[in-house]
Parts: structure tokens; C-alpha cells; sequence
């Protein structure tokens, strides 16, 4: 038995504005910006690909089963940008097919810097999805997979989560396979899910290469390789960001086309069948003990955080913007400390990697910036001047914060 | 290959990045085992050098040579003229009547020099550059080569006269254009020579595509054969790491380069001025001189910075180096740069550089910051964010460091060999 274990990965940062030393507001986030990126990839991925799914579980009735992860900040910008997309989510969750995980509501590395910050994100994100899709997630992915030992203790003595997915780092398994499940070193009852990187990579990245031997990659190939895995392994993790799906992969490559055939394919085989990773971590018990004491991520060739931690001004930028948690939380004010989160996603952190920047490749495709050192800039400036109205807010005198040019999301309320 | 080259400038006097350019890349042919010849202008009164002095001035053809001990194949010839590479047809004028005065003071009207003087220098600029290639067709007449290689456009004559009587292929190699040096106030007979040497060369090479593309669109020159050579960078072992003691506690954010229109000196002061506006401790040094020095000085005392902003004239040698290790900071405002050689140097002395992204040097450099020469507050964005945020003056400069190393003189050398194949290649076809 074979099961298939799909989990896309859905977000999107607030990116900010080009701001100066010289400027003196709190609109910090570019609104306009976001919205045309946010519906740019809704009419290329989101919108048909939710779509597709529904047509998919419908036909296959019940056979077919995804499972999402969905930031807070993407489905803020859903709901102001492209309602729309917010409702097929819906229509989604509906059909009982569809599982949601859980993770940082704000897309943070909370978890490295900020325990407290870190677990009321979590709690945050479980609210949301509870209030949105009525249920509360069972599976916890941390931000980019990132993972320790120390990670799985923290998130089952939570009581909350049955089971965790992180990244198949060859150097984790050490010659293991990502095909099993697994129980954390440390842990008693959480399990551990392990991405099948080298499968899940030939949708996400190889899918159009065509100096990859393997192109063009049609659905009957990859199930038969996904069949292959029986006898030696239980689960094949496909783990992915959603905007694979017409955003990286264009629709010309035939990415939609793939997917539409896949689960017909896969489950001719009828040994093989889907599996969200609730049910995976019902169905099967783990083969053995995993230890991770070093933290890992899904990052690059290196798998590790050099994508977020590489450089000084990464380091710094990280350590200021958490040294500030205190002094926001104290202020007690909404306005504060909604930017502050925002500016806590992981996605600020990327722009100013280093790494690779000069030959030009993956990392510049995502980057808003046009290079490593004008986001830094950028993201300095801002949070100087956030530091700023915080120092204005707790002396008393700042009527400043009310003004803000970002119009509250609903989805806050709702929680 | 062997190579007639008409350049500019040696060492130890070099003024600018032209001369620069022209002793980086003809050492880096002469490692590749490249004949070169190499012609340039020297102007006998004004060069204190020992080998000139034994020349006889009364000898208007008289070549004169001499060698650099770690140059194995390249010869040196000069050809007397007051021709320099920033010249204008005005501050020719001015340096051959500074040059007679010079000659009465010391011998009377009637010093016999005076009279060879003006016989070997034409009164005018013009008139020089055709004098210079006439003085060129007679000097390569007893040498043997396959190419001729002419930098810039006083030579561009010369290099023209020499290949046809020669029967040889030219390749002109532009380091910047008359639209870069007067913007829009182009002085139609230097164009005219530019457009010229450009059209009769068989290859043409420019130090960017930010240049490539004025000569194709301004000059109307077919893409075809123009190529990309972009400029590099000689490490002489390590730099001097002597103190200087003239370090305040302050910051130092420099501009190092000519004084002139070209360079944009008024947007470093407007941004001097709003980095002023926020921070205290910040000094602003101008190092070179120029046409603009004066104006530039005087805005400087109406913005009210003057006692901010420092000049020190132009630096040359183990002044630059020390000018280097104070600085914070370079900032290159140009307004129109083909290349700019001085980012690069100022990296190789780990300062960081904020550069105009109207140079050529924004298309190799990724580990700079870049800016609209325009930008006022974007440039002194930037500035404040160097000196305030130490992280990230760290990681320019260490990532800066690293990519200049790999801007090699011996990489743009090999380039120039091809285009000289090629250019033999359309010759013989």
C-alpha cells in the first residue's frame, strides 16, 4: 500500500513600500503592489487550481484528499484583494476532502527567536482556520519546514497537534527513506511526516525543465513511480508551494493538465490510494526514532537556514525587529502590533539573502527588491520608525497609530 | 599578434581612468604574449622624468622609448605633443600659452625654443590631433604590426591615418563619448571625430553596453561591430595598511574623481546636505579637481555646509591610497559614467560604494548600491543607511571585496585578442 500525501503551501507576504529614512507615516505596506500580485496569482493559480481540485474530488467522490497550508497574511490579503479565492477555499473545505494545517499565522521564524511570540502565532493560526473552514488543524508544519527535536517537544506538549511535517534532508534520514512515518527523538506520541523531495521536486521544479531526461513528465510515469515505493515505504510526501501550479509552472507547461490526470492514474493501481496527513498519522505507525538536533529547513541545496541567516544583515534585522516585541506588546495597541507581525514574516528576511545573488537565479525571481541591500535598507527605515511610534505610543502623546493607512482586515476580527 | 597602440598615460602619471585602463590592459596583453607598441603624447616642458630630459627638443621627430622592466614585450614610443586625455579645446589653448609664457620668463621673447615650440605644437586642438597623426603614419613607418588599437578620440586620426597607410585593420576602443562628457551640449566637431573613427573602424570596443548602446543610437554605428570589453581591476599585492592619523571620530563619505559636469559633484552635495539634515558627525570629502572645483566649492557655502564638506585637490599615488582607508563611504554620482574605474579601487580598499546606475560599472558591480544620479534622496537614503547600520557596510564590503578580485584585466586582454582576430578576419575577407 501506497499512499499519496499532497500539501501545498499557500502565501503571501505584505510587501512594503519603498520607504526612506526621510519619511515620517505608518503606511508601510504597498498595498497596491500586493493586491496586483495577490490577483495576478489568483487568476494564474489560485482560482483554477482550486477549481480543478474540486472538479477532481468530485469525480473521484472522495477518493481524491489534499491537504493546504494557508498563512494568516495570505488569507487577510484574500479577503481585501480577491474574495473570490477565499470562497472556493471554502467550497474546499466543504467537500471533507480537504485537511488544513496548522502554522505561524504571520509566516514567521518565530520559533527561533520568540517561544512566547511563537506559540500565541500558532494559537492565532488554529482560530482562523477553525472560524474560516471548522476545523482546527490536527498537522503542524513549521515556517519553510524548518525543524528541530526541539521543535516536535515544544509542539506536542502543546496537546494540540498529532503530528509534524518537516523536510526528507538526506541528512536526517541517513540513508532512511521519506516513506514511512517517524517519531521524533524526544517525543511519546507525536508523529513525524518527512517530504519526498525527490518526487515532490519533479513537479515543482523539474516539471518543465527540458534538459531534465525525464521531460515531458506525464501522470502515468509519476504514478509509476509513485507504485514503485511499494514494499519499501508507506507514504509519499508531496509537499509544494500552491503557486507550482501556474505561477512557477506556467499553464502551457501542462502542470494543470498533469494534475487533472494524476489521481486517475494513481489510483489505478489499487494498491495505492490519497491520504491527508491526519489519516496518514492514523493509518500508520512509525518505523523509527528521528533525530534532528540541528535545525533544518526546505531551503536551496543546503537545507538549512542560510536562505533567512546567512549574512550580517539578516542576523540583525532578525535580532532588532524581535528585540521590539516587548516594547510593541506593551503598548497594548492593535495598529503596532499587526505591523510589527507583518514585518516578522520570513519573506523580508529572504530578500536580503546574499546567497547566490550574484549568478541571478531563484531568489531574484521572488524578490521585490533589486538586490539584497535595498531590502535591507527598506526594512531598517521601517522598522526605525515603527521603534519610534512605539517610544511616541508608550509616552502617551500618539494619536499617530489609529491612522493607518492599511485598512484592518476582517479576518482579525474574526478571531 | 603584434599590436600598434595608441594610448595614453603610464605610470606614475596618471591622472584619470583612462590612463588607468590603457596600463591595465596593455600589461594584461603583454602576459598573454601580445606585441604591443605603444604610443602616447608626452608634452616635453611639462614631464619631469629623467628619459625625456636627454631628449633635444629642437629635434621635432625625435621618438624617445624606454622600458618597463616587467613589461617583456611592449615597446614604448612617444610623440611630442601637449595633447592630454581630459583636454578641451579650451584647456589645450590654455596649457600651450601658459607654455610660452613659461618659455619667456625663463629665456626672453627671443629663447630659441619658443619658436620650435610653436612650431611643433598646433595652436589649436584640432589641428593637433591631425598634427598627431601625421606624426604617427611617420613613427609606425619602422614598425611592424597587424592591428591597430586607438583609445579615444584624440587618437581615433591617428589611428585612422595609420591602418590605411598601412593596410592594416583598426579597432577603436571607446572609454567614453563626447555625450557623456557635455550631456546634450555636444561640441560637434569632437562628435564628428568620434563618428568618424567609430564607422572606418572594423571593431569597435566599449567598456559597458550602458556605452555600447550610445555608440549604436547617438553615433549610428551597427551593432554588428561593436563589442563589450568591460575594464578590470590590478591588485599590486596588498595595499598599504599605515595609519594616517588624520582620522577624526567623525564619518568620511567620499567623492573621488574629476570635478566636472560628468560627475555629478552637485549631487553629492545635495545629498550631503539632506544626510546633514539627520546626522551630525559626517564629513564630506571631494577629492579632484576639475572645471567645476570653484563652482562646486561656492555651492557648497551658499548650502551652508562648507565647514562639511572638505576638498583636497587632485590626489594622486600613496594620497589616494590614504584617502581610501579613511573613507566610509564612496559615492559616485555621474551623470553619465561609460565605465568608472574608481568603485572598483575603492572596493579593492574594502570601502563600499553607493554608484550611479548611469555607469557602466552598475552592470558588473551587484554588490554595490545603486542609484539614479538624480535620486538626491535616494542617495542620501543610502548613505545614512551605510553609516548608521554597521551589518550592512560588512557585507558590502566583504561581498564587494570578493567580486572585484574577479574583475581581471587578463579576462578583458584575452577579449581584445578575439576582437583582434576577428577584426583580421573581416580584413582578410
Amino acid at each position: 500500500m501506497a499512499s499519496v500525501c499532497f500539501y501545498f503551501q499557500v502565501h503571501q507576504p505584505h510587501r512594503l513600500r519603498h520607504y526612506t529614512v526621510f519619511d515620517d507615516h505608518d503606511r508601510y505596506f504597498d498595498d497596491h503592489k500586493n493586491a496586483v500580485i495577490c490577483r495576478k496569482v489568483a487568476d494564474k493559480c489560485y482560482l483554477p487550481m482550486n477549481r480543478l481540485l474540486l472538479d477532481l474530488i468530485r469525480r473521484h467522490e472522495g477518493r481524491f484528499k489534499v491537504a493546504f497550508s494557508l498563512t494568516g497574511v495570505v488569507l487577510e490579503q484574500f479577503e481585501r484583494f480577491c474574495p473570490e479565492v477565499l470562497s472556493t477555499f471554502h467550497a474546499l473545505a466543504e467537500t471533507g476532502c480537504v485537511e488544513f494545517i496548522g502554522e505561524t499565522y504571520y509566516h514567521s521564524l518565530s520559533f527561533l527567536y520568540s517561544r512566547r511570540e511563537f506559540l500565541s502565532q500558532v494559537r492565532k493560526h488554529s482560530e482562523l482556520m477553525e472560524s474560516l473552514f471548522g476545523q482546527r488543524p490536527r498537522v503542524f508544519r513549521n515556517t519553510e519546514l524548518i525543524y528541530n527535536n526541539e521543535l516536535a517537544s515544544l509542539i506536542e506538549s502543546t496537546g494540540d497537534f498529532d503530528g509534524i511535517i518537516t523536510e526528507g534532508a538526506d541528512h536526517i534520514l541517513r540513508g532512511r527513506t521519506p516513506n514511512f512515518v517517524y517519531r521524533p527523538v524526544g517525543c511519546e506520541r507525536i508523529k513525524l511526516l518527512l517530504k519526498n523531495y525527490a518526487l515532490s521536486d519533479d513537479i515543482a521544479f523539474r516539471f518543465s525543465n527540458r534538459g531534465w531526461p525525464e521531460w515531458p513528465l506525464m501522470a502515468d510515469k509519476f504514478a509509476g513511480w509513485v507504485h514503485e515505493v511499494n514494499g519499501g515505504g508507506q507514504v509519499v510526501n508531496l509537499f509544494m508551494d500552491y503557486e507550482t501550479f501556474g505561477e512557477h509552472q506556467w499553464q502551457d507547461t501542462g502542470i494543470f493538465d498533469f494534475m487533472r490526470q494524476l489521481p486517475t492514474e494513481i489510483l489505478r493501481h489499487p494498491d495505492d490510494n490519497f491520504k491527508t496527513p491526519s489519516e496518514v498519522i492514523a493509518a500508520y505507525e512509525p518505523v523509527d526514532r528521528m533525530d534532528v538536533p540541528h535545525l533544518i529547513s526546505w531551503a536551496d541545496t543546503e537545507r538549512d537556514l542560510s536562505a533567512w541567516l546567512g549574512n550580517s544583515m539578516q542576523s540583525n534585522a532578525l535580532h532588532e525587529v524581535y528585540r521590539l516585541e516587548s516594547q510593541v506588546k506593551k503598548t497594548e495597541s492593535d495598529m503596532l502590533l499587526r505591523d510589527w507581525r507583518w514585518l516578522l514574516a520570513s519573506d523580508h528576511f529572504y530578500y536580503m539573502c546574499t546567497k547566490y545573488f550574484a549568478d541571478g537565479d531563484v531568489h531574484k525571481y521572488f524578490n521585490p527588491y533589486d538586490s539584497p541591500y535595498e531590502s535591507y535598507i527598506n526594512f531598517m527605515n521601517v522598522l526605525d520608525h515603527l521603534r519610534r511610534r512605539c517610544v511616541r505610543h508608550l509616552k502617551g502623546g500618539s494619536a499617530k497609530g489609529a491612522s493607518s493607512g492599511n485598512a484592518a482586515p476582517a479576518l482579525q476580527k474574526i478571531c | 599578434m603584434r599590436v600598434f597602440m595608441l594610448g595614453w598615460e603610464f605610470p606614475p602619471f596618471i591622472s584619470g581612468g583612462l590612463g588607468t585602463a590603457c596600463y591595465g590592459l596593455t600589461r594584461a596583453l603583454d602576459r598573454e604574449g601580445v606585441q604591443v607598441t605603444f604610443v602616447l603624447p608626452k608634452m616635453v616642458e611639462s614631464d619631469p622624468s629623467t628619459h625625456v630630459k636627454m631628449l633635444s627638443p629642437s629635434s621635432p621627430r625625435r621618438r624617445t622609448w624606454h622600458e618597463y622592466a616587467d613589461l617583456k614585450h611592449v615597446k614604448f614610443r612617444t610623440i611630442h605633443s601637449a595633447l592630454d586625455p581630459y583636454g578641451t579645446p579650451e584647456t589645450y589653448r590654455e596649457r600651450i600659452e601658459k607654455c610660452l609664457r613659461q618659455k619667456r620668463l625663463v629665456h626672453g621673447e627671443k629663447a630659441p625654443e619658443t619658436t620650435t615650440l610653436e612650431a611643433n605644437y598646433a595652436g589649436d586642438m584640432y589641428s593637433e590631433v591631425h598634427r598627431y597623426a601625421a606624426m604617427a603614419v611617420e613613427l609606425a613607418e619602422g614598425e611592424d604590426f597587424d592591428v591597430v588599437h586607438a583609445h579615444d578620440w584624440m587618437t581615433y586620426p591617428a589611428g585612422i591615418a595609420v591602418a590605411a597607410s598601412r593596410g592594416r585593420p583598426l579597432v577603436v576602443h571607446v572609454h567614453s563619448t563626447e555625450f557623456d562628457r557635455s550631456g546634450e551640449h555636444v561640441n560637434q566637431r569632437i562628435y564628428e571625430i568620434e563618428r568618424e573613427g567609430m564607422e572606418r573602424a572594423d571593431k569597435v570596443i566599449a567598456v559597458s553596453y550602458f556605452t555600447r548602446n550610445i555608440i549604436i543610437g547617438r553615433y549610428g554605428i551597427s551593432g554588428d561591430k561593436v563589442e563589450v570589453v568591460y575594464n578590470g581591476l590590478d591588485r599590486n599585492g596588498n595595499w598599504p595598511l599605515s595609519q594616517t592619523g588624520i582620522r577624526t571620530d567623525g564619518r568620511i563619505v567620499l567623492f573621488l574623481g574629476r570635478i566636472t559636469m560628468q560627475k555629478g559633484p552637485e549631487y553629492f552635495l545635495g545629498a550631503a546636505k539632506k544626510v546633514l539634515e539627520v546626522m551630525d558627525n559626517v564629513k564630506f570629502v571631494m577629492a579632484g579637481s576639475g572645471d567645476m572645483m570653484q563652482r562646486t566649492i561656492e555651492m557648497a557655502a551658499a548650502m551652508g555646509i562648507g565647514s562639511k564638506v572638505l576638498f583636497t585637490g587632485f590626489l594622486r599615488g600613496d594620497d589616494v591610497q590614504r584617502i581610501y582607508k579613511m573613507a566610509d563611504l564612496y559615492v559616485m554620482p555621474s551623470v553619465s559614467e561609460p565605465f568608472g574605474i574608481a568603485p572598483l579601487e575603492a572596493l579593492g580598499h574594502d570601502v563600499p560604494v553607493i554608484i550611479s546606475k548611469q555607469s557602466g560599472v552598475s552592470e558588473v558591480l551587484m554588490h554595490a548600491l545603486k542609484v539614479d544620479f538624480w535620486d538626491v534622496d535616494e542617495i542620501a537614503n543610502k548613505i545614512i543607511a551605510v553609516l548608521k547600520y554597521p551589518p550592512l557596510q560588512m557585507t558590502l564590503r566583504s561581498h564587494g571585496n570578493f567580486e572585484v578580485r574577479k574583475l581581471r584585466w587578463q579576462d578583458a586582454a584575452r577579449k581584445c585578442v578575439q576582437v583582434y582576430r576577428e577584426a583580421l578576419s573581416t580584413v582578410a575577407v
